[in-house]
């Protein structure tokens, strides 16, 4: 073989070749590892990892504990409460902003400086500020009110609703930004148009813009969602899952099942089904978009 | 994402106005609270805030709790303060920023400029990677990186995070060059450039942009990540996440709230200074990408 020819073979490769050590790492840190996760899900785990194949048995038993139940119920209050405040939030906001507003730069800063911040972060400051010890309730006792009352922080029946509030406040600038951009993206003519024939702004925004923002809508319920699925550290950091098992959600059932109550079988069954659901929503719109591009 | 053009075909009368901006007004309040929350309470002597002061602003200004929180504050059982483990997470942030966004972009032009049967097969495996919920690794990630000799390491926690941001940093890239004329790339080609030399001269001279839409991403993720700290790290590698959750969940003793805000504020300063900095480059350089990949 001649060295000319060489080269250029190894032309041919090189692509291939610089792209192989990424493929690698993800064919095994992600697929190989979820392939991993779910067969540990059939098998007697418990401590360590373990081989002996149980069949359903793991899932049979998480659909019995109510500490499951419970997550699921707490996400389902959760993701619905989160993803519907923060799209209402986020598109009203974006509206309003979008009504040539003088200090626009320095308000898009302040609505969306949350995100930068992590959740452990934003959890310490709300489970002080929401502590009836020393936060708001307390404040405002001291300023006079003295029939206030707010512990919601440690109310079994309330506390998930601090879960949502600490997360719309984090994440809602973010939904925000989407539509803003949504919005300056619609076509001046047609409201000017839609204005002579004498639409009222009311009827514009219901008519014709809102429905132009439809892109908008989707991304933000499935960036929403699959942030509502994974919601983990939030929790950690306000309530640890307390008061009792009032905010536990999948995640932190997932992380204490496998990390500290030796069942690993059961933690990876519960991993699987996170997996399953965000996929449910993920795989659909990641192949709507790829094919749209060519 | 441009928000550049402030022009809208609405009008609105005076009275819509007024409510619009009081709106508008109210909610800023409402992000800065936390942030007002925080600072006027780590600068004022404990018995302040527990006496119903949490609002107001301090009374005896006093530096102590962002000393203590830095340098002797009990973390675990060591009284460290949360420098020790400031220190981890950039031993952890900066190589796996590095190494993921060198890594992303070698991908983003084999995948667009060098494209091969499968291409989208590969991406779309890069894509979906960026969403799994992270529960399902967990457990094979903690028996690897004993495998590897690398558990409860800051090494570890650098390799777990350049594995669950490349499909991120891929993506930027990819995007970013699908809109880079691959005339350019075909015209050096046949003036004899090679694989290296093209990516070198011709698309790295021009990535900026979206270099640094990659890089604020990654250490803003890595920087704040919770669940692989806990997971992976021992009592020595620790970063500021998983030690600022300790400092402030530690059951023993008086709780000392102004220490535990003075220590979050430390916690958030550098993705903070990032965002603030860098942040309009950040959607600028997302749009130059593209609108859409």
């Amino acid at each position: 073989m001649s060295n000319a020819d060489f080269k250029t073979r190894l032309q041919n490769w090189l692509p291939k070749l610089v792209l192989s050590p990424s493929l690698l790492l993800m064919l095994v840190f992600v697929y190989g590892f979820i392939a991993f996760s779910v067969y540990l899900s059939f098998t007697d785990s418990r401590l360590l990892p373990s081989f002996g194949l149980v069949g359903w048995e793991n899932y049979s038993k998480l659909w019995r504990l109510s500490h499951w139940k419970i997550s699921l119920t707490n996400m389902g209050i959760f993701a619905f409460l989160y993803i519907g405040i923060c799209t209402f939030i986020g598109l009203g906001l974006a509206i309003f902003l979008d009504q040539k507003i003088r200090a626009e730069g320095m308000l898009r800063t302040i609505y969306l400086y949350p995100m930068a911040l992590s959740f452990i972060v934003t959890g310490t400051a709300w489970k002080w500020f929401l502590d009836p010890g020393i936060g708001l309730e307390n404040v405002l006792q001291s300023w006079g009110w003295s029939s206030f009352e707010f512990d919601w922080i440690k109310d079994r029946n309330y506390a998930i609703y601090t879960v949502v509030l600490a997360a719309v406040w984090q994440t809602s600038g973010f939904v925000m930004a989407m539509f803003l951009a949504g919005l300056r993206g619609i076509d001046n003519e047609i409201l000017k148009a839609a204005q002579m024939d004498g639409a009222s702004n009311w009827n514009l925004y219901r008519r014709i813009i809102i429905p132009q923002l439809r892109p908008a809508f989707l991304s933000a319920f499935v960036i929403l969602s699959h942030l509502a699925i994974k919601t983990f550290d939030l929790v950690i950091a306000l309530t640890g899952g307390g008061p009792g098992r009032a905010t536990e959600l999948p995640a932190t059932f997932m992380y204490s099942y496998t990390f500290s109550r030796n069942q690993m079988g059961i933690g990876a069954a519960s991993a699987t089904i996170m997996l399953m659901t965000i996929a449910a929503i993920m795989v659909p719109y990641l192949y709507a978009e790829l094919r749209e591009k060519k | 994402m441009s928000y550049a053009k402030q022009d809208t075909a609405i009008r609105t009368g005076r009275a819509v106005r007024i409510i619009i901006y009081l709106v508008l007004l109210l909610f800023a309040l409402f992000y800065l609270l936390p942030l007002y929350v925080m600072l006027v309470n780590s600068v004022k002597p404990l018995h302040e805030i527990t006496g119903g002061g949490m609002m107001n602003l301090p009374s005896g200004f006093t530096l102590e709790p962002w000393v203590k929180a830095w340098k002797s504050a009990q973390i675990g059982v060591e009284p460290t303060g949360l420098s020790p483990y400031f220190v981890n997470s950039i031993k952890m942030v900066v190589p796996a920023v590095v190494i993921s966004t060198i890594l992303g972009a070698l991908n983003g032009y084999v995948l667009t400029k060098w494209q091969f049967k499968y291409h989208k097969i590969v991406f779309g495996l890069m894509l979906f990677a960026c969403f799994i919920p992270f529960q399902i690794v967990l457990i094979p990630m903690a028996k690897m990186l004993g495998l590897l000799g690398i558990a409860g390491s800051t090494s570890g926690l650098a390799l777990v995070h350049i594995v669950y941001g490349l499909g991120f940093t891929t993506l930027y890239f990819r995007n970013y060059y699908a809109v880079f004329p691959t005339e350019l790339v075909r015209a050096a080609q046949i003036d004899g450039a090679g694989f290296f030399k093209i990516f070198w001269r011709i698309l790295l001279p021009s990535s900026g942009p979206i270099a640094v839409v990659s890089i604020i991403w990654q250490f803003t993720n890595i920087w704040n990540d919770f669940l692989f700290g806990a997971s992976f790290a021992d009592a020595n590698s620790q970063p500021m996440t998983v030690a600022l959750n300790n400092l402030v969940q530690a059951s023993h003793g008086v709780k000392e709230y102004n220490v535990h805000f003075a220590g979050a504020i430390l916690a958030a300063l550098p993705t903070l200074l990032v965002y603030v900095v860098a942040g309009r480059y950040f959607v600028r350089g997302l749009m130059a990408g593209s609108v859409k990949g």
